[in-house]
């Protein structure tokens, strides 16, 4: 084979491989939309941060909201409520009911914080006695169900599907659930307002 | 599969064989992709892969619209501007769908006319023709019912009009145009039949492209001198075709990515071009537009459903004789159905023993009126039904049938034909002479 | 280069454009639009011009009921501006069955109360070129012309008025027929522009022409540059398979193999 002949052989195989490349390119531009458009579109996206008014939930009521299509719990504690979370709290540490040890918050950069009520619930706005509010996922951490509120051994929540009892800063403390309800992430936008997502 | 002698598949390895023995999949797949094609196909031989392409975009896009799309009255416009505005790329889909249909009607109307100048419908592809033809009726009949989904006032008052076309049968049209309504009017029984067929008629059309292919693969291609490949062996076979892949692959595919860089370029540039504007105004059963105009598509036949009113004599004497069944509205129908029949008998209506019209000095002028012919009835579609566009439609129609019914058996008789080539290959010559010839001879021309 | 190839789209489509036949002898000017050609581009400020003309004046009457509320975030206000401003609107919400304020994931409310058209696809659901002939050339060179309808029906208000049938008729030299039962909405100066914006009428009613060229064509951009794109690729492609083609055919047409 001579040089020439060579040359011009790598020529040709360059402008095949240059065209099938290209047309493979082309082809994958094609094909991307056709997945992209299975993803959520912009109304749904859209919904996945909400804005929630909470001046009208007086202490002592819960507010429940959809968001991502689930129920949030947002429960405004009263005087009492705390006082009484903190001796639930004294039992938990003593490991009395313990379940599950971890915050499930998705607010704390770490992921293993313990169950303390201080992880538990958010920051109250200035003015406003501390852990006061407790934003938490209704979703029974077992099967789905969704739990109901002022009920169960621990004046907490009550699932009435198969019987699981969290206690006022949604811990599980006796039943089939396996972890905490789950703290989606959530703030203060302004002193009546919660941001979720 | 009969027809020209080639190579055929070999299972070579084990796995070969077996699934061979099993499934002649592979084999099928190799001769179909290996076809001795005529070496001398010009570019009007590249529809049929542009049409097999708009088939499977009409399909890919359509499937992803349905995953949005919501069939009925009260959503389905709204669903459209939720696919506009809030799915992902959904905009430009969307956009693609309709002028889908556009670029299929485009090619499949250059298809048409390619086949009827080079006599593509005569012996022996008379089945290939008539598939080709039920293809198109299916196509309108998809293009027709899309149309009415986005539940625009154009979709609305145009399905009204197109079905009021079978309440015009006689006797049984009202029973019928109720039956495929769903109802006394088009309302959402009409939107979800048709969805549901405008999701059929594609899957169907698709086995009829098959049948298609199947078809003019028995009988061989046409090609621009309508003279057949020599099948005496394979060898003589070979100088007159070269085989499927790689060289008509790739041509095609490029007559194709050229003509999808026009289509982007109105899909992204002026994508309502083709489109009326009375369709994006949510329909009203309550207030018909102003001037209700099919898509551009249709505007031939639309026409020559117009042209046939009570006070042509032909109308007046069918009339007459069959006692008054035949009315002016029926005569239309009769008309707009009658012109695709006519088409579809091409092959037994051309008597001319000269396939390509290349080698048909007289035909070559009444076809190329016939395409004017064409173009012009699609301009008269679109024009207000009022004179002097009335009477010219009546010309014009006139002279679809004439091509058909009359020009073509009469050509065959008193026409000279000049002499055509003898094979494939000495007219692949004359184009591109071999080399001990072609010294001197300058650069060749290429093939038309 | 696109100019040519729309001419070739003319010719491949054949007379295809001559759809849209009709339309009186009505008077459309041809307005100079940023998002006109196939690289303009929305000017924000205009469209934000045009979103207070639509608020204080054709939201009485009129509705963009297609319009999410969220999306004015495309014309460059803050989430806090969206939110505020979407205050303004009530809509009525089903699991509460009592109207509330708007939010941003709302629409536009839909105006039904004086029958007047829903505006969220006005400028595509009206053409302001027509012809000549009903070929659709006009159309081709100069766009399908919704936007230059909306502000030539705003500007062309003659002042003359008719009564008929009870209802007073308002001469335009835009609308089709000649006579619109809308009464002339703008007069010039009828809004204060933030960004001290000339507010004559011709410059209101251009603004808000383009602000509802935006609401009917919210992903007008997206489309052309994924056009853009798509051609890019396509004349690459043509160029390399133009190529191979000529290379695989060469010994077939005898040709040499350069």
């Amino acid at each position: 084979m001579s040089h020439a002949e060579d040359h011009e052989g790598t020529r040709r195989d360059f402008l095949y491989y240059a065209a099938a490349g290209a047309g493979v390119v082309t082809t994958g531009a094609a094909v991307w939309p056709m997945v992209n458009q299975m993803n959520p579109s912009a109304d749904v996206r859209a919904l996945s941060t909400i804005r929630v008014d909470v001046s009208g939930v007086a202490p002592g009521t819960q507010l429940t909201v959809k968001w991502l299509g689930k129920p949030v719990f947002i429960r405004h504690r009263t005087e009492d409520e705390i006082a009484e979370a903190q001796q639930q709290e004294e039992a938990f540490a003593a490991g009395q009911n313990v379940v599950d040890t971890n915050a499930r918050n998705a607010n704390l950069a770490d992921s293993s914080a313990p169950a303390t009520d201080a992880n538990r619930t958010l920051p109250s706005p200035e003015g406003q006695p501390a852990q006061a509010w407790l934003v938490q996922m209704g979703v029974c951490t077992h099967l789905g169900c969704v739990p109901l509120g002022n009920a169960g051994e621990f004046g907490g929540w009550f699932c009435p599907c198969h019987g699981s009892h969290y206690d006022l800063a949604g811990r599980i403390r006796k039943g089939p659930a396996p972890e905490n309800l789950p703290v989606p992430p959530a703030e203060w936008v302004d002193d009546s307002t919660i941001l979720l997502g | 599969m009969a027809g020209i002698p080639h190579d055929h598949y070999e299972p070579k390895t084990g796995g070969e064989k077996w699934l061979h023995s099993r499934l002649p999949i592979v084999g099928l797949l190799y001769d179909t992709i290996m076809i001795p094609t005529p070496k001398n196909l010009n570019w009007m031989w590249i529809w049929g892969i542009v049409l097999t392409f708009c088939l499977v975009l009409q399909i890919a896009t359509g499937v992803v619209l349905v995953m949005h799309y919501t069939p009925h009255v009260d959503l389905a416009f709204a669903s459209i501007e939720h696919i506009m505005r809030n799915v992902n790329g959904g905009h430009f889909i969307r956009y693609l769908h309709m002028n889908g249909a556009s670029l299929f009607f485009v090619a499949v109307y250059a298809h048409i006319f390619r086949g009827l100048y080079y006599g593509s419908y005569k012996a022996p592809r008379e089945v290939t023709w008539i598939i080709g033809m039920l293809i198109y009726l299916c196509m309108m009949g998809t293009a027709f019912m899309g149309y009415v989904l986005p539940w625009g006032q154009m979709s609305f008052w145009g399905a009204t009009v197109i079905t009021g076309l079978f309440g015009a049968i006689p006797f049984i049209g009202e029973p019928i145009q109720t039956w495929l309504l769903g109802g006394p009017a088009v309302d959402n029984a009409t939107l979800n039949r048709f969805f549901s067929l405008h999701y059929l008629l594609p899957m169907v059309i698709a086995a009829l492209v098959a049948l298609h292919i199947w078809a003019f693969h028995t009988t061989g291609n046409n090609n621009p001198t309508g003279v057949e490949v020599r099948r005496g062996s394979k060898a003589e076979a070979e100088k007159d075709t070269v085989p499927f892949w790689p060289y008509y692959v790739i041509k095609d595919l490029l007559a194709l990515a050229v003509i999808l860089a026009v289509f982007f370029a109105i899909v992204g540039f002026m994508p309502n071009y083709l489109g009326h504007p009375d369709n994006y105004i949510e329909a009203n059963p309550l207030a018909t537009p102003a001037h209700i105009v099919p898509e551009w598509y249709f505007l031939p036949f639309y026409a020559i459903l117009r042209a046939f009113t009570s006070d042509v004599w032909l109308v007046q004497l069918a009339s007459f004789v069959t006692g008054g069944i035949i009315d002016a509205k029926f005569f239309g129908v009769l008309a707009m159905f009658g012109a695709i029949i006519v088409m579809a008998l091409a092959p037994w209506l051309d008597t001319s023993s000269v396939r390509s019209g290349r080698y048909r000095p007289m035909f070559k002028w009444w076809f190329w009126l016939l395409v004017i012919d064409f173009f012009a009835l699609m301009w008269l579609g679109a024009m207000p039904a009022e004179e002097p566009y009335a009477s010219f439609s009546l010309i014009a129609s006139a002279y679809w049938f004439a091509y058909f019914l009359v020009i073509l058996p009469l050509l065959g008789v008193i026409e000279k034909p000049l002499p055509q080539p003898d094979t494939i290959e000495a007219d692949f010559d004359a184009h591109y002479p071999p080399k001990d010839e072609a010294k001197g001879a300058g650069a060749a021309t290429p093939a038309e | 280069m696109f100019k040519k190839l729309t001419l070739a789209a003319l010719v491949a489509f054949g007379l295809a454009g001559g759809a849209h036949a009709a339309g009186g002898e009505a008077h459309v000017e041809d307005f100079k639009f940023s998002f006109e050609g196939p690289f303009g581009t929305w000017d924000q400020n205009q469209l934000q011009r045009g979103l207070k003309v639509y608020t204080e004046i054709c939201s009485a009457c009129h509705g963009l009921q297609y319009v999410p509320l969220r999306d004015l975030e495309q014309l460059g206000y803050s989430e806090e501006q969206v939110i505020a401003y979407a205050a303004n609107f009530e809509v009525f919400d089903e699991e509460l069955d009592d109207f509330r304020p708007a939010k941003p994931t709302d629409h536009f409310p839909a105006v039904t109360s004086v029958g007047a058209p829903d505006l969220s696809l006005m400028a595509k659901a009206r053409a302001g070129f027509h012809g000549p002939y009903g070929l659709g050339i006009n159309q081709l060179f100069k766009g399908m012309g919704g936007a230059e309808y909306i502000a030539s029906l705003l500007t062309g208000y003659t002042g003359e008025e008719k009564e008929e049938a009870g209802t007073i008729l308002y001469e335009n030299t835009a609308f089709p027929g000649g006579w619109i039962s809308m009464a002339p909405p703008l007069y010039g100066e009828d809004v204060e522009f933030d960004d001290g914006h000339s507010n004559s009428l011709h410059h209101e009613a251009e603004d808000l022409a383009a602000f509802l060229m935006w609401t009917a064509e919210p992903k007008m951009m997206q489309r052309q540059q994924a056009g853009f794109v798509g051609v890019f690729f396509l004349v690459v492609l043509s160029v390399l398979l133009y190529l191979v083609n000529k290379r695989i055919w060469a010994p077939i047409k005898r040709k040499p193999t350069a």
